[in-house]
């Protein structure tokens, strides 16, 4: 069944839980042919929420839609002989195995990569995990937020005098399963010159690590000897502190205050502003914004309390305005400013709209359209798109075991029977 | 000797800041040969923010630059000058990728746009990966991914309900958005491959950036809901949190979900009596009495060396870790076994420790073959040895002040 997306001819085996999903969604979105294989009574991700209608169902996870979109679904219990066997031949015929078990489990099954690699030497097997296949914390439990502490992002997330925070939508496994698709495509464009499989081995922590932007250095003894540390609403870049989130009218919005080349035309437009208020100060008229550093004050004896006045009048100004008008100011001025959106500001913005970002798709077992957000890339093939909506438990496996591996309807009844699948 | 998955492929990188090179680096460490196209006149702002090797600001002593270029070549052209987009051009032609991240319309202006490089190069894939796209009302905004952070709705649904919205650290969406790119990337080489066909990649920031919003977006548009910043607490799991630790600033984080982590986390913390207490028995008892709950928790963690306590809690197969700081991950046992950093020499910082690639492939594990260029260093090099130029070409394209 060759598809025609970008990676139409290639099927893909998706073993995971919530650990692992949007791996395959990548990889599904780009066309190839993803098969959710779940245990019989469906993924144990199903029972997370939020809910369609907020009634807890498997079938309504909104948590499993978002990620599981434009894959196909089969059960399949990999406890029994039956199934194990069903699931090797289902690894003859496809080009990647991803999931998400706990390291070991598919060896303890004879399931391991060895084995996969024996069935199907092309195979990619991707194995999402916490810190790794092996090492001193390879056999650590971890959900989102452990993820994100133990990755370095809590430390330097939150308000100075609270805890460190994680954010509020889990977003650590996300992580490692985006990376596990970007370690999938090198290994395939590998596979397909070679011929030869291999196993992606994928830690959450580094994957965590990846989001840490310019911070990791900072302790280092050869830079700073420092950890930088949570700022709130501020962010600290060396030994400044700057405000970053400031109140409006309506709600938040975030400016970034930039010396140099890179912030000159925003600072400028941020003046017009003020100018136009009658909040600009004389002593800020003079300013040169090319060459201004901040780190080094031009009208007060410290940078710090320089950047505090320049902050102090730009928050008079977001004060008196709401959201849109400052994004419409920054976007005439060049203003590295935008609205802090809520969900509801997402589903209103214009540029989403005018791209076509949002798709609906047809649930048809609940009489009803939903909207998703769309593809993560455009492009002249449209390389990412919406094919399918997710599947229900089992709704393949007839399309699967008989069309694919040819078994007959009656071996379909007398696996149902042995709770193969 | 390990194979190199990309030797051959060639990119042609005029990619800048976080996004594009971040993309660019996973081809440039596993094989291919990434030339980075940067101006002196309009270097990349990476480069002029910290951390700075010694503390000292430099063009070439930024890390955070480094750390997002490595194993790419460096050359200097200024695109302003016509013998520069000559020079663009050529390598362009040699090129089987290009990739570029200006604010929609740049390219453009100096003909390089994809409709001119497609006209003469259809086999060519071209990725762009601004902000917001590039078409729509909202294209031509440019700006840096705390802003598409904020515009992401990620502010929003981080920090406490009773404040002002606080984070996630840095440009948070710039960190989502690489390895979608990448995946789209190596598909259209690999559909390349079948069909001859090239195409052009449009990654909008933002909308790549949404994919992680994916139940927060369906719950708004099924059931009206919006979400927002609730501390650390969560649907599944209580108690759920961060509690502080002996010492100065320490945290362990801690997700109890099931009743037996809850039974053994009471036996751990040395209060087994919570685990049968009406109050706290069960999870519907516990989330009614959060509050009391986190500061009972809080003060018995409060004396524990988080360590020890996310030790003794592992070993009880309930989920912790320690709020690491950075100084933390890089003592980090399984990072050292997982040899996530790994230590360049520089041309100019000298050895340097870099993040390392963030999985591990079996039989082509990758390698961060170079320390990232200093401003031009390769620029001889990529104009003779992979563009054909004489000597006195590159002369003349001196004079020209087309290298600077």
């Amino acid at each position: 069944m060759t598809g025609e997306g970008l990676l139409g001819p290639y099927r893909v085996l998706d073993l995971t839980d919530d650990r692992g999903w949007v791996c395959g969604r990548i990889l599904a979105d780009l066309g190839a042919d993803v098969i959710k294989v779940e245990p019989p009574g469906g993924d144990p991700g199903r029972r997370r929420g939020p809910f369609y209608q907020d009634l807890p169902h498997p079938e309504r996870s909104l948590y499993f839609w978002a990620f599981n979109l434009n894959k196909r679904g089969v059960t399949l219990n990999l406890e029994t002989a039956d199934g194990r066997e069903l699931f090797r031949r289902l690894v003859a015929v496809s080009d990647f195995v991803i999931e998400s078990f706990d390291p070991g489990y598919l060896d303890s099954l004879g399931l391991g990569f060895d084995e996969l690699r024996r069935l199907n030497p092309r195979v990619i097997l991707v194995s999402i995990s916490a810190f790794g296949q092996d090492g001193p914390y390879a056999g650590y439990r971890a959900t989102d937020i452990v993820g994100m502490a133990m990755g370095g992002m809590m430390a330097v997330s939150g308000d100075p005098d609270r805890p460190p925070v994680r954010v509020s939508v889990p977003q650590a496994w996300l992580h490692a399963g985006a990376q596990g698709a970007a370690g999938a495509m090198i290994a395939h464009y590998y596979r397909e010159m070679t011929g030869r499989g291999q196993h992606v081995d994928v830690s959450m922590q580094q994957a965590v690590i990846w989001t840490l932007m310019n911070e990791t250095p900072f302790p280092l003894p050869d830079f700073y000897g420092f950890d930088l540390r949570r700022a709130g609403a501020r962010r600290t870049t060396g030994r400044l502190v700057i405000r970053q989130i400031y109140p409006c009218r309506d709600g938040y919005i975030c400016l970034l205050i930039l010396g140099g080349q890179a912030g000159a035309r925003s600072m400028r437009g941020l003046m017009t502003l003020l100018e136009e208020a009658g909040l600009l100060p004389d002593w800020l008229r003079e300013f040169e914004w090319e060459t201004w550093d901040m780190a080094t004050p031009r009208h007060h004896p410290t940078a710090q309390a320089e950047l505090e006045a320049i902050e102090s009048l730009l928050g008079e100004l977001f004060r008196q305005r709401t959201k849109s008008e400052l994004y419409e100011a920054a976007l005439k001025h060049g203003i590295l400013l935008a609205p802090v959106n809520t969900v509801t500001d997402l589903f209103n913005n214009p540029q989403l709209a005018a791209r076509g970002f949002w798709v609906e798709v047809e649930h048809p077992e609940l009489g009803t359209r939903v909207t998703y957000p769309g593809p993560f890339v455009q492009g002249t093939l449209n390389p990412a798109r919406i094919y399918r909506r997710p599947p229900l438990i089992g709704e393949h496996n007839e399309e699967v075991y008989c069309g694919l591996l040819g078994l007959t309807r009656s071996d379909l009844e007398r696996l149902r029977g042995a709770n193969a699948i | 000797m390990v194979a190199r998955v990309f030797d051959g492929l060639k990119v042609a990188d005029f990619s800048w800041v976080g996004v594009g090179p971040i993309t660019t680096k996973y081809l440039a460490d596993h094989g291919a040969t990434v030339v980075r196209v940067e101006s002196a006149t309009r270097p990349d702002v990476l480069r002029v923010i910290p951390p700075f090797k010694g503390g000292v600001p430099g063009l070439n002593r930024s890390q955070f630059f480094a750390n997002y270029n490595t194993s790419k070549l460096g050359l200097a052209l200024n695109l302003n000058t016509p013998e520069g987009r000559e020079v663009a051009w050529r390598l362009i032609m040699w090129a089987d990728v290009v990739a570029e991240s200006f604010t929609p319309g740049t390219m453009k202006a100096w003909g390089l746009d994809y409709e001119a490089i497609a006209r003469v190069r259809p086999d060519i894939i071209m990725i762009s990966t601004c902000q917001q796209g590039q078409t729509g009302p909202h294209a031509h905004y440019g700006g840096f991914g705390q802003l598409a952070s904020a515009l992401g709705g990620y502010y929003e649904v981080t920090g406490w309900p009773d404040r002002e919205p606080a984070g996630p650290y840095g440009a948070y969406t710039d960190f989502i958005c690489p390895p979608f790119a990448l995946a789209a990337l190596v598909a259209a080489l690999d559909y390349r491959r079948r069909t001859g066909k090239g195409q052009y990649l449009d990654l909008s920031q933002f909308e790549c950036g949404l994919q992680f919003l994916g139940p927060a977006l369906l719950d708004y548009a099924v059931n009206g809901r919006v979400a927002t910043r609730a501390g650390n607490r969560d649907s599944q799991a209580c108690p759920h949190g961060a509690f502080p630790c002996a010492g100065e600033d320490r945290w362990i984080a801690v997700a109890v979900t099931t009743d037996r982590e809850w039974q053994e986390f009471c036996r751990v913390l040395g209060h087994p009596e919570w685990a049968t207490d009406s109050r706290f028995a069960t999870f519907l008892a516990r989330r009614q009495n959060e509050d009391l709950l986190e500061s009972l928790v809080a003060e018995a963690t409060r004396t524990r060396d988080a360590y020890e306590l996310m030790a003794a809690l592992q070993a009880a197969r309930v989920p912790a870790g320690v709020v690491q700081r950075c100084s933390d991950l890089h003592r980090d046992p399984q990072l050292a076994h997982r040899g996530h950093w790994v230590t360049l020499n520089h041309c100019e910082m000298g050895p340097t420790v870099y993040d390392g690639i963030p999985f591990r492939l079996s039989e082509t594990p990758g390698r961060l073959e170079r320390p990232a260029p200093c401003l031009g260093e390769h620029t001889e090099f990529v104009l003779k040895e992979l563009l054909g130029y004489t000597d006195e070409e590159i002369a003349g394209l001196v004079i020209a002040g087309a290298l600077e």
